[in-house]
């Protein structure tokens, strides 16, 4: 076989990891670069000790001890597939980004108590340092010499990135349409760029195709052979988000949604900590959201439909252009369990709701939050979300990596001389 | 018609480790048919119970996922390719 030449290690690598086991059908697999199961295709999962039929309800770690960690993912690593002493390896440390309380927003929108959880804040300004950095640890213990992955954007960026500490090769494959502010940053960390003519499912397929032939040997795709350990990096969001809180879950949450990766893991996320009685147990809502030119699980989920049909993108978040998401029938699930939605809206509405969280928050959105803060008002207009419940949106991304959706809008007030007179016509008198 | 199938890494233990093997067919069912006779057992890690393409997998013949086309019913002309490739995480 061309793969499989990762030997499987020691659990001992993967700190308090036991083993994968497949979501769907719950068959067991040993620790290994592997991500779907043989018996029915559905997604591994990393499984630990508490995640088990054995375990014994004493959680691994408490909250003193997490809260004195460093101030990043790792502070979690108790809870990650990582070993004890990851973050003495060079990474780029990510998380622990702000928890801003969003009272002029939540004021606008008739909201009694929203937070965004801004993760424009992370090293390469999106949430994709935290699954990367997971991800980057497995790389390294397998022993792959190439990080790569298939990526709208964010995520090649976050993977040269921690290449390039790492001091890893590093090769990541974007569709060659994207916004030139995520081109720049994929390149200027050094490493190879291919950019695929063709939509982001197609460089998916290509990557997943490179997986299964001998040049796609020793390469550590960090979404694809290594998703296990990439989706448990989002897990960090939610548990950040309950600490943040006080150690406490919110009641409702807005999370954008491209392949439904990071919405289903921060679902995990909030389990896990109620599993091991780290925040007490409560209902939450999840709301999902999508750009409307590329809404499959928004569709199926006002459709009623367990299916989620695929679609070919259409949209200015190209972030989240991913029309054949993996683990949309997970999204569905999730947002349907605990009583939430998936909503989608429109690039005129995205772009106003870039404006919208810049103006209210001095918050500026790439077009992914664009979507999901678009969609915070829009289901908070149709009643769908409880204003006087405690709401958490997601910002995921930096607006200056989609300058162009709200450029067009951006020019000074006036041009004037550098003179008072000029400046009472021109400003004062004309406002 | 005849058709090359490519096959994923997880499915390789049914084609003594190809990946890549010839099919036959007029359709994508009729592939997948004769693929399941050629190598016994690899039709029902494909197909599920009841006969659909398995939620988490893509399947495509050329450069189409077949969902956006005739699902099973997709023709397979002669020289086509189809590739069976497991749902990955998005980036
Ligand atoms: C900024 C941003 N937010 C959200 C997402 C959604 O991620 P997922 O594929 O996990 O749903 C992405 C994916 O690339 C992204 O770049
Ligand atoms: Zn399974």
């Amino acid at each position: 076989m061309a793969l499989a030449t990762a030997e499987i290690t020691t659990s001992n690598d993967f700190g308090p990891a036991v083993g994968l086991s497949c979501r769907e059908c719950g068959t067991r697999y040993p620790l290994g670069p592997s991500f779907a199961c043989i018996e029915c295709f559905g997604p591994l999962e990393v499984a630990y000790t508490w995640s088990g039929p054995d375990f014994d309800g004493a959680a691994p770690v408490t909250r003193e001890q997490i809260a004195a960690g460093p101030a990043n993912i790792w502070r979690y690593r108790a809870l990650l597939p990582v070993p004890a002493d990851v973050a003495a390896k060079p990474n780029l440390a990510p998380g622990w980004t702000k928890l801003v309380k969003a009272d002029n927003l939540a004021r606008e929108l008739g909201l009694r108590s929203l937070h965004v959880k801004d993760d424009s804040g992370n090293p390469t300004h999106s949430f994709k340092d935290r699954v990367v950095a997971i991800a980057l640890e497995a790389a390294r213990t397998f022993g792959f010499h190439t990080l790569s992955c298939s990526s709208t954007g964010n995520l090649a960026g976050a993977v040269t990135a921690a290449a390039a500490r790492a001091g890893l090769d590093a090769c990541v494959f974007i569709p060659a349409d994207l916004e030139e502010p995520k081109i720049v940053m994929a390149s200027v960390y050094g490493g190879r760029l291919v950019g695929i003519e063709g939509t982001y499912d197609e460089v998916n397929r290509f990557c997943s195709e490179l997986i299964g032939d001998p040049l796609g040997d020793r390469w550590g795709f960090v979404n694809v052979n290594l998703r296990p350990y990439y989706a448990e990096g989002s897990k960090t969001l939610a548990y950040e988000i309950a600490e943040q809180l006080g150690w406490r879950i919110p009641d409702q949450i807005v999370i954008p949604v491209a392949s439904g990766s990071q919405l289903t893991k921060i679902d995990k996320g909030f389990k896990e900590l109620i599993k091991l009685g780290l925040v007490e147990d409560k209902p939450y809502k999840i709301f999902a959201a999508q750009a409307e030119g590329c809404s499959p699980v928004s569709a199926a989920f006002k459709a009623g439909r367990e299916v989620v049909q695929p679609v070919k993108p259409r949209t200015i978040a190209k972030s989240l252009a991913i029309g054949n998401p993996a683990d949309g029938p997970y999204v569905l699930d999730i947002a349907r369990r605990t009583a939430g939605a998936v909503e989608d809206v429109t690039d005129a509405e995205i772009v106003d709701a870039v404006r919208l969280l810049a103006r209210t928050e001095g918050i500026f959105a790439e077009t992914a939050g664009g979507v999901t803060v678009g969609v915070l008002k829009k289901l908070t207009e149709k009643g769908l979300l409880d204003p006087e419940a405690e709401t958490v949106v997601l910002n995921t991304g930096d607006g200056l990596k989609t300058l162009d959706a709200v450029a067009s809008g951006a020019r000074p007030t006036a041009v004037i001389r550098p003179s008072l007179d000029a400046f009472r016509t021109a400003v004062v008198e004309n406002s | 018609m005849s058709v090359s199938v490519r096959i994923p890494t997880i499915l390789r233990t049914y084609t003594d480790g190809a990946a890549e093997v010839t099919g036959e067919g007029a359709t994508l069912r009729d592939v997948l048919q004769k693929l399941d006779a050629d190598y016994p057992g690899i039709g029902a890690r494909i197909l599920d119970e009841t006969g659909s393409i398995r939620r988490f997998v893509n399947v495509y013949v050329g450069e189409e996922d077949v969902r956006f086309v005739d699902g099973l019913d997709t023709p397979t002309p002669d020289g086509a390719q189809v590739s069976v490739i497991p749902a990955v995480a998005g980036g």
